[in-house]
């Protein structure tokens, strides 16, 4: 009897699984001419990193998105061709995977219809969301997958439908390769990066092949990893004049704290994975001195330039803590999909596409955005320096 | 020279912590025959304790320290009542897949009430670093190793010396006949789970205190390489646990300090594989024939 019941029910299960598939495939077809916007709301749907390895950064980015939305929203909403559309965001957790992103992807074009995609955090989930977004015209903007092939296809031509809001690797890692030449003066560099990412691996690559004096070592990292001392032991035995480490800051924060524990005292320089005011507050402020990064959104340029001091207040005001990098990142993207709907007078997908590839000097929170012809955000880049946890000064890079 | 010294300074913090670790695995399997693979978690919940305690209720670095061996143990207690208590007569697999269960609850459970960011762990006790001939130790460094081989001897201790370890080592041999002489199955079991996490409460505390950061998923990756330990040393074994934490933890640090850092899990882990193929009982481990 009971064999019986697990029997029927399993045929019934792949029934409705197939049932499923096959409805899949109907609504693909239909989207032909990508997602318009129907009602009265505009259809943002975010796919993001809320749990597993990148939550820490998915979540801030989500906080981000909201903040824009509720801003946007408040005053009336988005432009469509003269008519005030709401924001409806659409959030999805893609739990740090790249199956999960892909199906998320799917859903959120083909199920919700949706209008523009914001996501995803990490390079490796975002590339496996491309096939479904192309398929169905939907465009994906990344605030922070920063692989310089993450939008660009095998020809080299631009992903039709993939943007990012950040850098991409070799601007950034060149940037710190001649910032240590010519501002620190280093010659022996030792690369600590990190391996668990696209982002880490890409930035210690470039900086590698951009960096004129002697990379003396090369070693890499976990995410979630603790204990660094063996490694930094031994750059300090080959007495480097500095060290690269390209990272998030919850490991960077502990590489500086163990190398000052240690008793090395060299130039730490870091991507702007390590803007974030936990930085100093796990490497402890004191041991937080010489250390630099690269960084689009910094406090002392951001207090130039009133678009960003409007986003910080905003930010502290609602969540009581300093704007993250990722943050700011991702409300600039919220507000540039923004622009693209008003630019382009619709808010259908594939016109939101075409609007996105024209934006040129937005006023973002990071900086001057143009989207290039490989559908990369290019803006100004700037070495910000810490002295004993705090900002002491910022060098722009040209 | 002193590089070699300062790496194996470095190489016996860290094996001290998976040491603690690998004790709780150990003695778990020693009595239930079940890798409690949310063991790990229970570290990363001795570490949050030891978080909030300090931050608002201003406990000191000892007060935290013992009040998570508490917490933590009664954590172990009520995961074994919950968990797997129902299961003790069902097939092994069975409960090492809810012990799997477990672990992702307490993992995703905690993101979830406390956000997946990494915070900074209060620094209570100030560091300070002494320089002997070139080699520097600091304070901390220098508590976890005291801490960690106090309590392996009072651990120890009780296994050995006491009515209640006595009763361990029964059930372990053969709980039926444990039972048949009077031994109550059910309170040995939870007090090895008590036992076991507050181990682990233990090196959540220290591991905080040394590194500064505690994240959710933090005794995933120490959790699975204490289990490695534990395989190391003679699964079963309390001295063996020990050995094969400092082993571990000795590995890891000379894989790094040789320049191979991105391989230093796959070192961990291809121990693992030839110690199942040449010593399958571990080094301390006894071969013992199970009859069919």
């Amino acid at each position: 009897m009971k064999k019986k019941m697990i029997k029927r029910i399993t045929g019934i299960a792949a029934i409705a699984m197939s049932a499923a598939i096959f409805a899949g495939c109907s609504t693909a077809k239909t989207t032909s001419q990508g997602n318009d916007q129907t009602g009265s709301t505009v259809k943002i749907g975010v796919n993001m990193e809320l749990s597993g390895a990148a939550a820490g950064y998915g979540n801030q980015m989500k906080q981000g998105i909201q903040m824009a939305t509720k801003e946007i929203n408040s005053k009336g909403g988005v432009n469509v061709n003269g008519k005030k559309k709401k924001i409806k965001l659409i959030i999805k957790d893609n739990k740090t995977s790249t199956s999960t992103s892909a199906s998320v992807a799917a859903q959120l074009a083909n199920n919700d219809k949706v209008n523009a995609i914001i996501g995803t955090a990490t390079t490796n989930a975002g590339t496996a969301a491309i096939p479904n977004e192309t398929k169905a015209k939907v465009p994906a903007l990344s605030p922070s997958a920063t692989d310089p092939n993450f939008t660009l296809q095998k020809n080299g031509k631009a992903q039709p439908y993939v943007f990012r809001a950040c850098y991409q690797n070799n601007f950034q890692g060149g940037t710190a390769a001649k910032f240590m030449t010519n501002n620190l003066k280093a010659k022996r560099v030792a690369i600590l990066g990190d391996n668990s990412t696209d982002y880490g691996t890409g930035l210690a690559k470039s900086f590698k092949k951009q960096f004129t004096g002697k990379v003396v070592d090369t070693q890499y990292f976990s995410a979630g990893d603790k204990d660094f001392n063996a490694i930094l032991t031994s750059f300090k035995n080959k007495k480097v004049d500095a060290i690269y480490a390209p990272g998030y800051y919850s490991e960077i924060g502990l590489i500086i704290k163990q190398a000052r524990q240690i008793g090395m005292n060299v130039p730490i320089v870091g991507s702007d994975g390590m803007a974030d005011a936990k930085l100093v507050q796990i490497a402890g402020a004191k041991n937080a001195s010489n250390i630099y990064y690269t960084t689009p959104f910094s406090k002392t340029v951001a207090e130039k330039n009133p678009t960003a001091v409007k986003f910080m207040k905003a930010y502290k005001a609602r969540y009581h803590a300093d704007a993250p990098t990722f943050s700011a990142l991702a409300y600039d993207s919220t507000y540039m999909i923004k622009q693209a709907i008003e630019s382009q007078k619709s808010a259908n997908s594939v016109k939101i596409t075409k609007g996105l590839t024209q934006i040129k000097n937005f006023d973002g929170v990071t900086g001057k955005i143009t989207i290039d012809s490989h559908h990369d955000a290019s803006k100004p880049i700037a070495v910000e320096h810490l002295n004993n946890g705090k900002v002491v000064g910022s060098t722009q890079i040209k | 020279m002193t590089t070699v010294f300062q790496q194996l300074i470095n190489g016996l913090s860290l094996g001290s912590i998976y040491a603690l670790l690998a004790l709780g695995y150990t003695m778990v399997y020693g009595i239930i025959k079940l890798i409690n693979f949310a063991h790990g978690d229970i570290y990363m919940l001795g570490a949050f304790w030891g978080y909030y305690t300090i931050n608002f209720w201003h406990f000191n670095f000892i007060f935290a320290l013992l009040s998570a061996m508490v917490v933590c143990a009664a954590a172990g207690v009520v995961i074994e009542y919950f968990a797997y208590r129902p299961l003790r007569h069902a097939p092994r697999i069975t409960a090492l897949i809810t012990a799997i269960g477990v672990s992702y609850f307490l993992e995703n459970g905690m993101s979830y009430l406390y956000g997946a960011d990494t915070r900074n762990f209060p620094q209570v006790i100030k560091q300070v670093n002494y320089d002997l001939w070139g080699v520097r130790v600091s304070n901390i460094q220098i508590l976890i190793l005291v801490t960690a081989c106090l309590l392996m001897v009072l651990l120890q201790l009780i296994i050995k010396k006491t009515k209640m370890g006595r009763a361990m080592r029964a059930v372990s041999v053969d709980p039926d006949a444990a039972e048949l002489v009077g031994i109550n199955i059910n309170r040995t079991i939870s007090f090895t789970f008590a036992l076991g996490s507050s181990m682990a409460g233990a090196a959540g505390v220290l591991i905080g205190l040394y590194y500064n950061s505690i994240d959710p998923l933090m005794g995933m990756t120490p959790g699975i390489k204490a289990f490695v330990a534990a395989v190391v040393g003679g699964i079963g074994s309390v001295p063996g646990a020990s050995l094969g934490g400092f082993l571990i933890g000795l590995l890891e640090t000379a894989v790094q300090s040789l320049g191979f850092s991105a391989y230093k899990d796959a070192a961990v882990y291809l121990v693992l594989i030839i110690i199942l193929l040449v010593l399958p009982a571990g080094i301390f481990g006894k071969n013992v024939k199970e009859k069919v």
